[in-house]
């Protein structure tokens, strides 16, 4: 495996790409009790038209996320959920818009766990029975999202600035959506998208990273198989198809999101440099040390749970920021002016500096956290770049930079403003 | 990791673990009230007010600047209850000089930046600024009213206040919206005074600063710290038994597509002599991971849910099982829920529920060992109780629970009370939900 050594964070990181076309990453700690892998596979909820067999398939929405349900269970009736949860591993698995990823962690069996992890990813058994069962356990999730008034709102400003992107519609489908799922859509989908060219394994912990190389090597199949593309459509442009949109919901106060598209498609180092002067545009912009955050606080428009996140999803890069206020509307008039100096201003130096030493804390806070790391490393890898060189690059953003990417994207035509707001006469 | 504790100053309390493998220390630092109706809303209000500016940081712009000077240092307010004992304070976590192309130390600025926000807020003629006190009390309110926002949590806090509407357990960590719309900015000045001068305090350090070091830099900032007499007269009413023979049944509406069920319960005479390692086990066997007999049985044997879970509150010596359940599945869940209890009272436990329960226990136990934040919560609670064994030692007891210790533990508990949070007009069933069991 090849190594390099992250000197200024005091990490190491081991990569390889094995002969099947799985994408390997290792950390070493020390002194840790904890192990954590994750498996994940470049599929979520999003791709829903692909090519399989030279034909176009389309799937109905919620498919991915149900496939990661039924992928825990196993010939035999067992579940690999309650197999590594009876070994003391504490396993999970997630669907986003753009990956599905399963992990575990634990703090002893280390191989035997991760062997069993390879083996019910790489494992699917479904029957149009077990298939069925789940549609009451789903059902119950998709309910409890929808009234959720996080992801309502969510939703919608995707749907604002989205004409068509699958990244629209909520990776866990509708009620009636994942009715139309069969055994048989889980098998093609499996085939498709879950051979280990189209998979990253990261693996954190006191381990030596050839053993894993070699236990994942032996636990997976040898033929390398080719890549899927999924389809989204055609590009969309930077501006949203909408500009607003507010439903009323069960909730105390006017929850909000303003959104805002950056280019969809990129890859490698360009995509990774592109997020982190996003990121660090919004912090000097928005964060909680920004004048304008600390203004509208002070005036009693933003509360503490007010945050901001560049978002990046199948192919798809999005700015966020939002919270909770009794006036949307003037916040997003406030962002706006704000965007509008910084791009015709740019930012002070000293500013600049001090924003670029608080982003450099909170990153080494995030590697405290296994999943936070190895969750990155693996999106990382299947968007072309390693994660742990967002502090080189960091380190090499400039003021001007970010002076760019306010003047070049945070248009006020392109922003939109999704609201849920509290019902109305309500008792 | 080693663990040490020492009394920086009458009443105030440094538990210090030092700890060479994280990137980031952590120090937080906790007054201790009694939870009261009358006060738990200006208890709250305190570290969010003293947040917002400090004598040398007048507002909230400048604080930051300076925390982002700190490598973004992070001082946030927190507020927590354990039992009926009221926990406000902060939470600071800073980056190890390791980590920083310069090597700068930290500890010494973080611990002066929070002993000031604790000790001298900005203030005008020694009050706090009440510009200050009543935005924070709006933003406490939005809080307050906000936790309607999250059917899930909203409903495990109605049970809960249901259950204990004749204990101060009743009231939240907030406090209500009466007692907080009532705050005024000199009331909330006497009582920050009072609490400085008669709580005790603890602080937690972790990471790679030696004992000496914390104590000193502590020591140094804490020197305007004034002591009164120390209001020890802190701790919880532990209530063994239900209020009535049969458990009590509420109701509520609200416009949601999922129901809520809540069953609360005590956990009754073990209480009287509380062996933590034997309830985290029963939890783990009765309703905590997929390993648990409701996830197997609620969840995946009778699809009757997406979650069903069970929390432990020890220190109140409560037990809530939590379910996301379609309403007309609400009979149903409540049963086999109940049912599930009932099969451990009468020794239903495999060998191999027993050694999963053990192990997913024991490995959560230890992964604790990772986390500073979750260290720090374990050690305060650890601290509230004179105890003064880590995780590792509570995953050595937990290794040694038996069948007939879980078995106990299930025979001592009793229902209180159930919650049900349902929809509006509900009773017209969904359309899709009828045929789940297909």
């Amino acid at each position: 495996m090849t190594r390099i050594e992250y000197k200024e964070i005091g990490e190491t990181l081991y990569s390889a790409q094995l002969p099947n076309g799985l994408e390997l990453r290792v950390i070493p700690k020390k002194d840790f009790s904890t192990f954590y892998a994750v498996f994940a596979t470049n599929y979520g909820g999003a791709c829903r038209r692909f090519q399989v067999d030279g034909e176009d398939r389309d799937t109905p929405a919620g498919v991915a996320h149900y496939l990661e349900h039924k992928m825990f269970d196993l010939p035999g009736g067992d579940s690999a959920l309650n197999i590594l949860s009876a070994n003391g591993a504490d396993p999970n698995a997630f669907t986003s818009s753009g990956i599905t990823c399963y992990y575990f962690q634990c703090t002893e069996g280390f191989e035997e766990n991760l062997r069993m992890l390879l083996h019910f990813v790489s494992t699917p058994y479904f029957t149009d029975e077990t298939v069925a069962k789940e549609q009451g356990i789903i059902s119950q999730e998709i309910r409890m999202g929808e009234d959720n008034p996080g992801l309502a709102v969510y939703y919608h400003l995707l749907k604002l600035l989205y004409a068509h992107h699958p990244i629209r519609d909520r990776v866990a489908g509708t009620v009636e959506s994942i009715r139309e799922i069969t055994a048989q859509t889980l098998y093609d989908c499996h085939r498709v998208f879950y051979a280990p060219s189209n998979m990253a394994l990261c693996v954190e912990g006191d381990v030596d990273p050839d053993e894993i190389a070699r236990i994942v090597t032996e636990a997976l199949p040898p033929e390398r198989a080719p890549i899927p593309k999924a389809d989204f459509g055609e590009r969309e442009g930077l501006l949203p198809v909408q500009a607003f949109q507010s439903e009323e919901m069960e909730v105390s106060a006017p929850q909000f999101l303003i959104g805002l598209k950056l280019p969809e498609g990129l890859r490698g180092e360009e995509a990774l440099r592109l997020r982190l002067t996003a990121t660090l545009t919004m912090r000097m912009l928005c964060g909680s040390s920004s004048p304008f955050f600390t203004r509208l606080y002070a005036e009693g428009l933003l509360n503490t749970d007010f945050d901001y996140e560049v978002d990046a999803a199948a192919d798809t890069l999005t700015v966020i920021v939002g919270g909770e206020s009794r006036e949307p509307e003037t916040v997003l008039a406030r962002f706006r002016d704000a965007c509008a100096r910084a791009a015709a201003e740019g930012f002070e130096a000293s500013y600049f500096e001090r924003a670029k030493r608080a982003s450099l804390g909170a990153r080494l806070r995030g590697l405290e956290d296994f999943d936070n790391v190895c969750v990155s490393l693996v999106s990382g890898v299947f968007d072309g770049f390693c994660a742990l060189d967002a502090f080189r690059l960091l380190a090499e953003l400039e003021a001007g930079d970010c002076r760019r990417f306010a003047e070049e994207y945070l248009r006020p035509e392109r922003m939109a403003l999704s609201v849920i707001t509290p019902k109305k006469a309500q008792v | 990791m080693e663990y040490s504790r020492a009394e920086l100053m009458p009443g105030v309390y440094l538990s210090h673990l030092r700890c060479d493998k994280f990137k980031t220390a952590c120090l937080s630092v906790t007054l201790l009230t009694q939870l009261r109706r009358e006060t738990a809303s200006m208890n709250a209000l305190i570290p969010s007010v003293l947040r917002r500016g400090t004598a040398r940081y007048g507002d909230l712009e400048q604080l930051a600047a300076r925390l982002d000077e700190l490598y973004g240092a992070a001082i946030e307010p927190v507020v927590r209850r354990v039992g009926e004992i009221h926990c406000v304070g902060f939470f600071a976590s800073f980056a190890e000089s390791a980590c920083l192309p310069g090597g700068e130390e930290l500890l010494t600025p973080v611990c002066e930046l929070l002993a000031e926000m604790l000790l001298a807020p900005n203030t005008r003629g020694g009050l706090l600024l009440p510009q200050y006190v009543d935005s924070e009390k709006e933003k406490l309110l939005d809080v307050i009213r906000g936790r309607v926002n999250d059917k899930r949590s909203y409903a495990v806090q109605r049970c809960l206040e249901e259950m204990c509407c004749c204990e101060d357990y009743a009231v939240s960590r907030f406090g209500d919206e009466a007692s907080c719309e009532a705050i005024h900015y000199k009331k909330l000045t006497r009582h920050y005074r009072e609490l400085l001068r008669t709580c005790p305090m603890e602080f937690f350090y972790c990471g790679q600063a030696p004992l000496r070091r914390v104590k000193q830099a502590l020591r140094d900032a804490l020197s305007g710290l004034p002591r009164g007499e120390l209001d020890l007269d802190i701790g919880t009413d532990l209530r063994m038994n239900a209020l009535e023979e049969q458990p009590r049944y509420v109701e509520e509406r609200l416009d949601v597509t999922q129901g809520k069920l809540v069953l609360g319960f005590r956990l009754g005479e073990c209480m009287e002599d509380p062996d933590l390692a034997a309830l985290y086990v029963f939890n783990a066997v009765f309703g905590s991971g997929p390993t648990s007999k409701l996830f197997l049985n609620v969840r995946e044997k009778l699809s009757l849910c997406y979650y069903a879970g069970s929390i432990l509150v020890i220190r109140k010596g409560l037990l809530l099982v939590s379910s996301g359940v379609a309403f007309e599945n609400f009979g149903a869940a409540r049963d086999e829920i109940l049912a599930q209890l009932e099969a451990i009272r009468n020794g239903e436990i495999t060998d191999e529920e027993m050694e999963w329960a053990r192990r997913g226990v024991a490995s959560d136990l230890r992964a604790m060992l990772d986390s500073p934040g979750e260290l720090e919560g374990f050690w305060l609670a650890q601290a509230l109780d004179g105890l003064d064994y880590g995780p590792e030692a509570l995953a050595e007891l937990v290794g040694e629970v038996t069948k007939e210790q879980v078995v106990a533990v299930a025979k001592s508990v009793v229902c209180d009370l159930i919650y049900f949070l349902r929809g509006r007009e509900d009773g017209e069933a969904k359309e899709d939900e009828a045929d789940d069991e297909n």
